[in-house]
Formats: C-alpha cells, structure tokens, sequence
C-alpha cells in the first residue's frame, strides 16, 4: 500500500507540476491575475512530493522486500541509520530526493517570494514547473522507484559497505539541496529574462538562495572530501574525480554568481553576466547529476550505471540548457547595463573574481568531458586527471587568492587610494612566512610553497575589512564575507601543508614491531578479531608515541557479509598540529601485516577552513533576512 | 558500457583485494630504500591509473593489478629508469589511458589550450564593462 500511495503522490505532483506550466503560460487567463492559483499548486506539488519521498522511506525503514528498490539495496540485519540513509544510497531514490529538492524549492519560493512583481513571479514559477515536469517523467518513466518485486525475496542484497557510514547519511542530502537550490535562482534569471525585466530586484530575489545553495554545496562538499579522507583509506582527500568535479562545478558557478549578484543587487551592473552565470550554476548542475547518474564516466562513485537512462537525462540537458541559452541570446539585447566603472573599484575586483572562477569552471568542465570527447571522435581512450587541473587550475586559484587579499577593500565605482598600506598586515606576514619555508624546508615544491605563503597572507587580509568600524554596527553580511574568505586562506594552509609536509610509511610488520613515521614511533602491539552489527574485523592494536605524548590507534579490516565486502576502517588520531592516520591492509605470506602509516601535518585545516567558509555564508544569509525585515535605507545595500 | 559494468559488479561482488591467493609482488606495498627514488616513485604512481578500478590510482588502490603495478614502477625506477620511461613504457602497453597526465599531442591540443582560450573569451565578453581612467 505504502508504494502504491507513493506512486500515486507522485503521479499527482506530475500533474499538478503540468498544470502550474499551464496557467504560467496563459491558459485559463492572464498570469499575473492567475499567481495566486500559481502559488497553491505549486505549494501543492511540493507537498505530494514530500509524501512520495516519505513513502520511499518509510519502505525502506520497515525493510519491505516486496519492493524491488528495497530488496536490491537494502537489508533486514542493517543498523537503522543505514536503512534510512540507504533511501538515498541508489539511483531511484537518489533521483527522488533531487526531484524533492526541486518541488520543495518551488513551494518555498511560492509561499515566501513577495519581491517579484507578479508577472515575473509566476513566469518563475512557470519555469519551475517546467523543471521539474521533465525530472517527474524521469522518474515515472524511466527510474520508477515504487516498483514492486513479486515473489518477494526472503531478504535484501545489501547496501555497499563503503556506503555505510554515517558521513553517506547527510553527504547527498546537503549536496542535493545545494545543487537544486540553484533551479531557482535559474527559473528566476528566466522569468527575469521572459518579462525583460532584468535588474537589482531580481537580484536580491535570487541572492538569499545563490546564498543558501552555495552554504549547502560548500558544506556537501567538504563533507564529501573528508568522507573520502577517512573511508576510502589511502589519505587523499580530492582526486579531481569526473563525480568530485561534478560537485566541484556547480560550486565554482555559485560563488561566481554570489559575488555578481551582489553587483546586480548593490549597484545594477552586471545584469546580463549574472543571469548567464545564474543559468550557468543550474545548467552545472544538471550535467552533474548527468554524469553521476548516467554512469557515463568510470569512477569511483558510479553506483548506477544505466546507460539508457543517460540518454534520458542528456535529452532533459539538451532542452533546459539549449532552451535557457536561446532564450538569453534573444533577450540579450534588451538587458540594459548599469553604470560603467573603474578597473580598479570593488566592481573590478568582483570582475575579476567572476573570470578567474568562470575560467577555472571552464577548465574543470574541459577536463571532465575531454575523454569523452576524444574517446568519441578518435576511439582513443585517454585519462584527464590531477596532473593536468593541478598545473592548470592551481596558478589560477592562486591568482584568485592574491586578489582576495585587496579586492574586499576597494571602494565601489573608483578608488584612487593608495592601496599599500591597506595590504601592508597581510605582506608582512605573508613574508615571514615564505622566509620560514624557505629556510625551515628548502625542498617543499612551489605550489606548496606559494599555497603556505598566499594563505597567510590572507588571514590578516581577510579580516581587514572589519578594521575601522564599529563591530556592533558591521552588518552581518560583512562579518561573514570576512569568515568564509579566512576559511578559504586556513583551507589552502591546509591543502599546502598536506602536500608539503606529509610522511608516508608503508611497511610490513609483526606484532612487536616498530615503525617511525614522521615525529611519531608506531609500535604494532597485537592483532585481535572483533564483530559489529553487520560485519567482523581484524583489529590491529597501534601505540604511537611522540615525546610523552600517547595514543593508540585501532585500525580495521572488516568483512561484510552482505553484499560480501572488505573494508578498510583508518584509525585516525587528531592533535592541534594535524592526524596521525594507520591502516591496516593484508598479510603476506610470511605472516607479517601490512600497515600504512600516515604523519599529516595540519591537513584538518582543509575541512576546518570549508566549515569557516560554510558558516561565512550561513551569517551572511542570517544578516540578510534581518536586513530586509527593517525599511532600507538609502545606499544600504552595498554588501560591505 | 557492458565491459565497465561488469568490471564494477566483480568490484562490488568481490573482495576488492583478494584476486588471488598468491602472495603481492615485492615492492608492491614496500617503499624503496632510497627516499629520493621514493619520492619519484610515489609522483609516478599518483599519475598512473588503476586499470581494473574506478577512478582511482595505483597509489590509492588495494587491487592486486595496481600492486603489480607499483611494485614495477618501483622496480624500474630502483634499477635507474627515470620516472618518464617507465610512464612511455607503461603507456606503450596499456595506452594513454593509463596515465592520468594527458600527453600533449594533435588530439589534446585543445585541451591544453583551453585554460588561454577560455581567459580570452572571457576578457572578450566583459571588456565593455569597465570605463578608462580620465
């Protein structure tokens, strides 16, 4: 019963999602007259397709084999964090949880957006529907989530291990939300663009979920990063794999976008870049959700790998993308643009921000599809990997970090100051600090080396635009730019100290032995076996010493038995200067253990700056809800 | 396509280290003696593929495949072989697919290219937007 409802809310949303395009289009009156009908139904569609969702989890919880989503990933024996995240852990219910995002984001916007003219309102919401009429025939179509599996099987297959974790539980949540808060700020540069009404409203109707998605990608993604780290047990964190750049580019799209939105909204220039980069950041990320879920690409998270309904969502591609762009290059003529303004302003620093990020997002995308294409057109199959985006988009990140060190400071339109002494505290320790590596570790590489130097560089940088004023009278929004750009300068500490510093030991050993890894001594003390609620393990016992300090670290190999997989579980040690991080792999045919030993000197830094940046954004959001509940004032919204 | 799936399904299905029960090649989990050939060594590896995994390299993979292959890479760079000779050698063999570093030929030009021409278009398409100095 519970699949059949889910269906049938699902099947209704679709209809109700038909009939919001409808009335958005002008069938049944005008639509301006017709917005408060809008706004039910979309409120409406949003509702059912909550219900679906809930639906689905609610099969999975109770573990109904009958169903056949169920059966394939899921099993009676697993812990209930994992039946529950499990919804999610598959295609089908992947999909739904996106289409979920994307109804709800439609209620939202119907039930709380009051800045739009109506007009524009319901052409928004129009285009809305329209996203998300072709993703319900997807799903009804091509991905059917609810159907039922007769007989049905006495148990599940089982959900990957690599998957149970409690990091699965809330990586695609978070990054789902991100990715589909985008659709709005898309069907609202759309209905901008269809009314010929492009300006600072639309801007500040679309900033708060620019901010939001962007809190929430930030965050999908560190947490996916750190996930990674810990999980896959080989101490990397990013592996400019096609899924992590999947993640990665809608990413790029939304902080260029955040930062000419807030041009749009402050100054009204901008106008036709932003609703390019607004169509841009959804348009990443439906090819992300293509490449994911298409299994288009080999890679290490290609749990779904269905070809036929690739080209379903390549189809779905072609048309919003290719439909988004025709509309903005007939439109384009009419965006009138705001005023001119100097090179070196706020407004040329924001330019500036908006290429190198649109650069390197044209860089990760080249990449990413290169082998495709090449494989495409000359059957050659080649590789695209972190070689080449490290030499390519790292010179460029790091030009973007420089700028970050002045830009925040300049003054709108023209600032003729001069601009040394604003960047004097940051040189001098940026300084100090290249001085320190050069002397203290001659042989790191450069990139590690700039990375260290840049970063801190900005830390002082960062939080200069709260020097000279009032704290208690600094706007929100100014305290979280400072934030999220001091998280970007302790994050690249991070990525450079991991890179410049790590020590790696590999070794085989025997209980009893020694092994020195960086400034700690690892002494392999037993080995024991030990069982979970579904699975076994080896346990290997590891004291580590550094001076008087002690910790002992228990890293596992666990075996689950259904679907039967070996794990490895890195034990993990954190202290304020960085992780210590052992694993245990197999024997030899000698008896001895293989062990991996990692000394990773402030690689937390990393996750810790992305949390910084996600909570930057996050006080930004706060500041402007407060914002727009007092009357404005004249000249208010300049966003420092 | 059906090849990759059914790559993955023996991944899922199996124990993804397990190939077989022979013992791993020496070298395959044992650094070299010598941290300068290491350190040589372990750049290789990070820019070889896994054949038989998904997205991953020889450096991050518990495959057998990828411990054959870092226990060669560490052999030849041991006997003297500088680290773009056992790539060529590799690539000789297995194809371009196996390393991550694309080589810069006709066909990738435009992928090396891309990062110029893409600062280009993107100076082209906002060079109206700033007013000179007076």
């Amino acid at each position: 019963m519970i699949a059949e409802a889910g269906l049938a809310s699902l099947w209704l949303a679709a209809a109700l999602a038909a009939l919001q395009l409808g009335l958005a289009a002008g069938l049944g009156g005008t639509p301006g007259r017709q917005l408060s009908s809008i706004r039910a139904v979309a409120i409406g569609q949003g509702i059912l397709t909550v219900l679906a969702f809930a639906s689905l989890v609610l099969l999975f919880l109770r573990s109904d084999m009958s169903v056949l989503l169920v059966a394939e990933n899921s099993h009676s024996q697993k812990p209930w964090l994992y039946k529950f995240s499990g919804t999610w852990g598959n295609h089908e219910g992947s999909m739904l949880l996106w289409v979920m995002v994307l109804a709800l984001a439609g209620a939202i916007l119907a039930l709380f957006e009051r800045r739009l003219d109506r007009r524009t309102l319901g052409a928004t919401l129009g285009a809305q529907a329209m996203l998300a009429l072709g993703f319900f025939a997807f799903l009804l179509f091509a991905s059917n989530p609810f159907e039922r599996l007769s007989p049905a099987p006495v148990d599940g297959r089982g959900l990957n291990p690599l998957l149970q974790d409690p990091g699965l539980a809330f990586h695609p949540p978070t990054l789902y939300l991100g990715y589909v808060g985008l659709s709005v700020a898309f069907s609202i540069a759309v209905g901008g663009l269809v009314r010929r009404n492009v300006g600072p409203a639309i801007a500040r109707a679309m900033r708060p979920w620019v901010l939001a998605a962007w809190v929430m990608l930030t965050l999908g993604i560190t947490a996916g990063s750190y996930w990674a780290y810990y999980e896959l047990g080989w101490g990397g964190w990013w592996f400019w794999d096609p899924v992590e750049n999947a993640s990665l580019m809608p990413w790029l799209a939304a902080t260029a976008l955040l930062h000419s939105v807030n041009v749009l909204a402050a100054r009204g220039g901008l106008r036709a870049w932003t609703m390019m980069l607004a169509l841009v950041a959804f348009s990443m990320s439906m090819v992300g959700t293509f490449l994911v879920r298409s299994g288009i690409l080999t890679s290490v998270h290609s749990f779904a790998v269905d070809p036929t309904r690739g080209s379903f969502i390549l189809a779905l591609l072609t048309i919003y993308i290719g439909g988004a762009l025709t509309l903005f290059a007939f439109r384009i003529a009419t965006v009138k643009e705001g005023a001119p303004f100097e090179p070196v302003s706020r407004e040329g620093g924001l330019v500036a921000n908006n290429l190198l990020l649109s650069v390197i997002l044209g860089i990760v995308f080249v990449g990413t599809l290169y082998p495709l294409l090449a494989e495409a057109l000359s059957g050659e199959k080649l590789s695209v990997g972190p070689p080449y985006f490290d030499a390519v988009a790292s010179p460029l990140a790091l030009l973007l970090a420089a700028l970050m060190v002045i830009a925040p400071q300049l003054r709108w339109r023209r600032d003729a100051a001069p601009v040394l002494p604003r960047i004097a505290p940051g040189l001098v320790v940026g300084s100090g600090v290249l001085m320190a590596t050069i002397v203290l570790a001659p042989g790191i590489g450069l990139l590690p080396r700039l990375g260290l130097t840049l970063g801190a560089t900005l830390v002082p940088a960062s939080l200069q635009p709260l020097l000279n004023r009032s704290l208690r009278r600094t706007p929100l929004a100014v305290w979280g730019m400072c934030l999220a750009h001091l998280g970007v300068a302790v994050s690249m500490i991070g990525m450079a100290s991991d890179s410049a510093f790590t020590r790696e030991r590999l070794a085989a050993a025997r209980p009893g032995d020694k092994i020195e890894v960086g400034p700690w001594l690892v002494e392999f003390r037993d080995i024991t076996p030990v069982a979970g609620p579904n699975w076994t393990a080896l346990e290997a016992e590891l004291r580590a010493s550094r001076g008087s300090g002690v910790v002992v670290l228990n890293p596992q190999s666990r075996f689950f038995a259904e679907p039967p997989t070996t794990t490895n579980e890195a034990a993990i040690d954190t202290s304020w200067n960085g992780q210590i991080y052992a694993v245990l792999g197999e024997q030899d045919g000698e008896g001895r253990w293989q062990l991996r030993l990692w000394w990773k000197p402030f690689v937390t830094l990393i996750w810790f700056g992305g949390c910084l940046i996600a909570l930057g954004g996050a006080l930004a959001l706060i500041g402007r809800f407060f914002r727009e509940r007092r009357p404005r004032r004249r000249g208010e919204d300049a966003f420092a | 396509m059906k090849y990759r799936a059914l790559i993955l399904l023996l991944m899922m299905a199996g124990p993804a280290r397990a190939d077989s029960d022979l013992p791993p090649a020496r070298y395959a989990n044992e650094q070299l003696a010598d941290p300068r050939q290491e350190k040589a060594a372990k750049a290789l590896m990070e820019e070889l593929r896994c054949l038989v995994c998904q997205g991953q390299s020889i450096a991050d993979s518990d495959a057998e495949m990828a411990g054959d292959m870092r226990a060669l890479v560490r052999q030849r760079i041991a006997a003297g072989e500088r680290p773009d000779e056992v790539r060529d050698w590799l690539v000789q063999r297995y194809g371009d697919w196996v390393s991550y570093r694309p080589p810069v030929e006709p066909m990738t030009w435009p992928l090396w290219a891309a990062p110029i021409l893409l600062i280009a278009a993107g100076a082209y398409l906002l060079r109206h937007r700033f007013r000179r100095r007076d």
